[in-house]
């Protein structure tokens, strides 16, 4: 695609299939996907075009039924459940539509959940401050708001100094200004710390923060589009 | 909030969880606290019961073999003690007397035995409690046993009455004692103990053996083992020194009716000790299994997202497996302070039965690890089915929601029937049918509360069977006379003439060892009348046999022991008189539920012995309110040995029973409920915790709280109804496997469940549903429509 530092992610021909029920997904049907360092990706899509499930992918947190997928010299696709458990470990920074936080645990104590297993992790109040949120340190998710329990996740997900951080609607249960706050953090995230950053989103808006934008449908990759400038997250409107 | 480092993010979760469940998490403790209560208490108990009595045999020199005889003379000590293996001989003088007790209407038995003039008895030494030993100036002092005294509320100074070898005499007590021979003391031929009417009395040798004309000799002997001695040997030794002088037979220690009766006690606590917490702990480990998976299956999302952070799945699967672990350890402490407690208590129920100086009761702290590492691993190895499967679920997967639960048409329904069904009913039925694993298991877990309820309340039934059985049916005699010898036929015509006396009836009862080849047992033939009527031989069936005119009828278990069948042959030593042997035929077996017993035509047995009318003991019928008037007569008559009233035997064991009963059932009940309970409840809760959304859409849609509870409600009631009989058949099926462990020599007690014990399981199971269901409806009423039709599982 472009010269320079070799990719973080490359992937090729990823295909996936999985049970649902009684039925069954064809969820990926052969897609190409390259991330390289500091980059900020948008995946854009409508619902079940594949974009979470190539996220998932991406993070380990599943294996392709076909194609090959790397993350530098890791091969993904073929890794064992202790290999991908390590790399998800070491490596990413996860954040959810639904963030996925533990109920039980107050916001410090999820971000602790992180660095309590990681190798060189920033302090839970670091990375709660990173995204405004040091106010909020020993509030519960049921005591925040939506945003605020984004930004906790997304505090989760950089603890740990990842290389690349993987976002699955990270605005999609949230309202315009509370969105602008969480992509904001995100952003911040991706250069202030130059963490590799990949975005799922339906809403087009929001491609205009990403250096490059990725749209599937249907499984398949259908357009590459790369922004001249990056447009900041305060400047968007959906 | 501080943070406290040493605890883990994790840790702090699996403490906020827990307390979330808390309901559930107490619930299964209970039930894990309840199994450990019991396996602390009987196996404290058994541990208490096992030092004690091996201290005690110990301090107070328990002998090893014990054998009586008619009367040898005292030179022959030393040649008993030149038997190989022999240490210590101990020759007595033992005889059993009248006694007329102060404050008691009928007669009581005492059994003297001597104390040697040169102080402490090398043997079987008696422990003095209070008082002081007897004067040897003064042949009418005694030392008497402790239950005795405080069954008649005495203390040193107090005076009884014996009739001593015909003669009245007038005997004080100026000490109280135990012996180890006497740690449970119960009268030749009875049942039970009955400390107001059997009493031992320890008395100085020389006016002991004057009255009964044993000076320079003995009729009972206790011999000291050394330790690699051949007991079998020694009594065989023992016996030929003894036969020339009415030997009759000796026995090793095991065999020696208190050491029997507490071994016998011992293994019975083991048992019990290990199938009931069994029972307990295994229920626990499957409503863990229940609430764990129902608790996993909640925490979908939060296991995917410690997937992606990157805990690994032995990780995540630890966490989930330290829930359980908690849980268990929780009820595990309770349990073994609960157990610590109750076992106290038995212990102090044990005193009843069994008088030790001591009991020496603490909790061992091998009991106590025990339980809690065996509670620990049963609790692990219910969470880890459901833990395995929750934690195998790859991330991304787990990400999604749960597909929706597949539901179809209820078997039931495809009958035209129950096609007709309420709404409500075939949610209930189409619910269980999709889980039937689930509901197998909760029906199980609720039949296991009811067969431990079974069991315990079965044992007053096994209890009043054996009473009707012995006292109904068998002994229907009022009181029965033993003479202090044979004595000839007048002796029946004298006790009809009796005060009060309606029919007599009489018994030839010998001593003897029964032989077939090397097999043997000491005990007592027993002449009866053909077709008796008051002491009657009675099958368990409850059919009454009549005597054959020949030939010995022995206990089934007799003829086990023997290895013989009705047709072969018997030989007879009798080990009284001229002690003749001879050959008998087995006539028939009676399939009975006490002892080893051998019956005979009383006029067959005689013209073996080659005797006229003679009579050994006889069975009286008494005339409606006269039986304090027979009695009065009966203390007075010096021929008399032993007297056995049938209704003060009955109510005293009766009241002991009660006593003792009345706790175990108690806490039987309470347990059992508790098993209910914790099964029911976690049901329940996880019902609602998984129907939540839905019952909640029925209470939007306009159904009331009632109509709604039914739906959860109606199904527990349904999974109870299931479990009753289930209850009731393993309970039975349990109850015969422990009573074939209980089964022995002297007791072969048939399991009997009656249909009071049925009722009152039933009730008890239906009420600890109640309980729970209320419990549940509360919640359920209290569910908020808007927030679980929002909530995303």
């Amino acid at each position: 695609m472009s010269d320079g530092p070799d990719p973080v992610f490359v992937a090729r021909g990823l295909t996936k299939v999985y049970p649902m029920g009684e039925v069954v997904v064809q969820a990926l049907r052969g897609v190409d996907f390259d991330l390289y360092p500091r980059e900020f990706v948008v995946l854009l899509g409508p619902s079940g075009s594949g974009k979470s499930t190539l996220l998932n992918i991406l993070g380990g947190l599943d294996v392709p039924t076909a194609g090959q997928v790397a993350y530098r010299d890791h091969d993904l696709a073929t890794a064992d459940e202790a290999a991908l458990t390590e790399y998800r470990r070491s490596h990413v920074g996860f954040v959810f539509q639904f963030y996925n936080l533990i109920p039980s645990l107050t916001a410090r104590e999820n971000v602790a959940l992180v660095t309590e297993i990681a190798t060189e992790p920033t302090t839970p109040e670091e990375a709660l401050g990173l995204v405004g949120l040091s106010d909020r340190l020993d509030h519960f998710p049921a005591q925040l708001s939506g945003g605020e329990q984004q930004r906790v996740a997304i505090a989760r997900a950089i603890a740990k100094r990842p290389d690349v951080l993987l976002c699955d609607e990270p605005t999609g249960a949230l309202d315009i200004t509370t969105g602008v706050v969480v992509l904001e953090a995100i952003a911040r995230v991706n250069q202030e710390l130059g963490t590799a950053t990949v975005v799922i989103t339906h809403n087009a808006a929001i491609a205009a923060m990403a250096d490059r934008v990725v749209r599937l449908a249907d499984g398949r990759v259908v357009s590459v589009e790369r922004n001249q400038t990056r447009v900041s997250p305060r400047e968007l409107s959906w | 909030m501080v943070i406290r480092p040493r605890v883990s993010a994790l840790d702090r979760k699996l403490l906020r969880d827990l307390w979330e469940m808390r309901g559930q998490a107490l619930a299964i403790a209970a039930v894990v606290a309840a199994g450990v209560t019991m396996f602390v208490t009987y196996q404290s108990n058994f541990d208490a019961l096992e030092r004690t009595l091996a201290a005690y045999y110990e301090r107070q020199r328990f002998a090893d073999v014990f054998a009586a005889a008619a009367r040898a003379p005292q030179r022959l000590a030393s040649r008993l003690a030149a038997i190989p293996g022999v240490t210590v001989v101990d020759t007595r003088v033992v005889a059993d007397v009248t006694l007329d007790v102060p404050g008691l209407a009928e007669p009581a038995t005492g059994r003297l035995v001597s104390l040697p003039p040169e102080g402490a008895s090398p043997l079987n030494a008696v422990l003095l409690r209070r008082g002081a030993w007897p004067d040897p100036a003064r042949p009418d002092e005694v030392v008497a046993s402790e239950v005795f005294c405080e069954a008649h509320g005495f203390a040193p100074g107090a005076r009884v009455a014996a009739l001593i070898n015909g003669r009245r005499r007038t005997l004080t007590i100026v000490g109280i004692g135990l012996s180890p021979e006497y740690v449970y003391s119960v009268k030749a031929g009875e049942i039970f103990p009955d400390n107001r009417r059997y009493g031992i009395f320890w008395m100085n040798r020389r006016a002991l053996a004057a009255a009964f004309d044993m000076e320079g000799g003995f009729n009972d002997v206790a011999l000291k083992l050394a330790p690699d001695a051949s007991a079998d040997e020694a009594i065989a030794a023992l016996d030929r020194l003894l036969e020339p002088y009415g030997g009759r037979g000796a026995y090793p220690r095991a065999l020696q009716v208190s050491a029997w009766t507490l071994a016998n006690e011992l293994t019975q606590l083991r048992t019990f000790g290990f199938i009931t917490p069994a029972i307990f702990l295994s229920v626990a480990a499957f409503i863990l299994n229940i609430a764990l998976t129902r608790a996993l299956s909640l925490q979908r999302a939060q296991i995917a997202a410690l997937k992606a952070l990157g805990y690994a799945n032995r990780a995540i699967a630890w966490h989930y497996v330290k829930w359980a672990l908690a849980i268990a350890a929780l009820g595990a402490l309770a349990g073994i302070v609960g157990g610590w407690w109750l076992g106290a208590q038995m212990a102090a129920l044990y005193n009843e039965f069994f008088r030790f100086p001591t009991l020496d009761y603490r909790l061992s702290p091998l009991v106590a690890v025990g339980s809690l590492a065996g509670s620990l691993v049963v609790a692990a190895a219910g969470a880890q089915a459901a833990v395995r499967r929750a934690v195998a679920v790859p991330p991304a997967e787990a990400m999604r929601p749960d597909s929706p639960a597949r539901y179809r048409q209820s078997i039931g329904e495809r009958w035209r029937v129950l096609r007709r069904l309420p709404h409500a009913s075939r949610m209930i039925l189409r619910n269980l049918e999709r889980q039937p694993g689930r509901a197998a298991l909760s029906v199980l877990g609720m039949a296991f509360a009811g067969a431990v309820l079974v069991i315990g309340l079965a044992f007053i039934d096994v209890m009043d069977v054996l009473i009707d059985e012995q006292f109904m049916r068998a002994m229907r005699q009022d009181v029965t006379l033993t003479f202090a010898r044979p004595l000839s036929a007048d002796a029946v015509h004298a006790v009809r003439r009796l005060p009060g006396v309606v029919s007599v009836e009489p018994m030839r009862v010998v001593p003897a060892r029964l032989r077939v080849f090397h097999r043997h047992r000491t005990l007592a033939v027993t002449g009866l009348v053909g077709e008796p009527q008051l002491n009657r031989v009675v099958e368990r069936s409850g059919e009454v046999l009549t005597l054959p005119a020949e030939g010995l009828v022995l206990s089934a278990m007799l003829a086990e022991r023997l290895r013989v069948t009705a047709g072969e042959s018997v030989r007879i030593e009798v080990l009284e008189g001229a002690r003749p042997s001879f050959d008998v035929p087995v006539a028939a077996l009676v399939d009975d539920s006490l002892g080893l017993q051998a019956y005979m035509r009383i006029d067959a047995l005689r013209r073996l012995l080659r005797e006229g009318g003679t009579v050994s003991a006889v069975a009286v019928q008494v005339e409606e309110g006269r039986l304090e008037q027979l009695t009065l007569a009966l203390k007075q008559l010096p021929a008399v040995g032993g007297v056995a009233i049938r209704d003060a035997a009955l109510r005293s064991f009766r009241q002991t029973m009660a006593e003792h009963l009345n706790v175990m059932i108690f806490f039987n009940v309470f347990f059992a409920g508790v098993i209910a309970f914790g099964v029911v409840y976690n049901a329940a809760r996880v019902s609602l915790s998984e129907r939540g959304r839905e019952l909640a859409s029925l209470r939007v849609l306009g159904f009331t709280r009632g109509e709604v509870a039914l739906i959860l409600l109606g199904e527990l009631t349904l999974l109870t109804a299931v479990s009753l009989p289930l209850g009731v058949a393993i309970g039975y099926a349990l109850g015969q496997f422990i009573m074939t462990i209980f089964t022995n020599e002297v007791y072969r007690l048939p399991f009997t469940v009656t249909a009071p014990t049925v009722a009152w399981t039933w009730l008890t199971v239906m009420a600890a549903t109640l309980v729970s269901a209320w419990a549940v409806r509360r919640q359920l009423d209290g569910l908020d429509l808007v927030a679980v039709l929002k909530s995303r599982e």
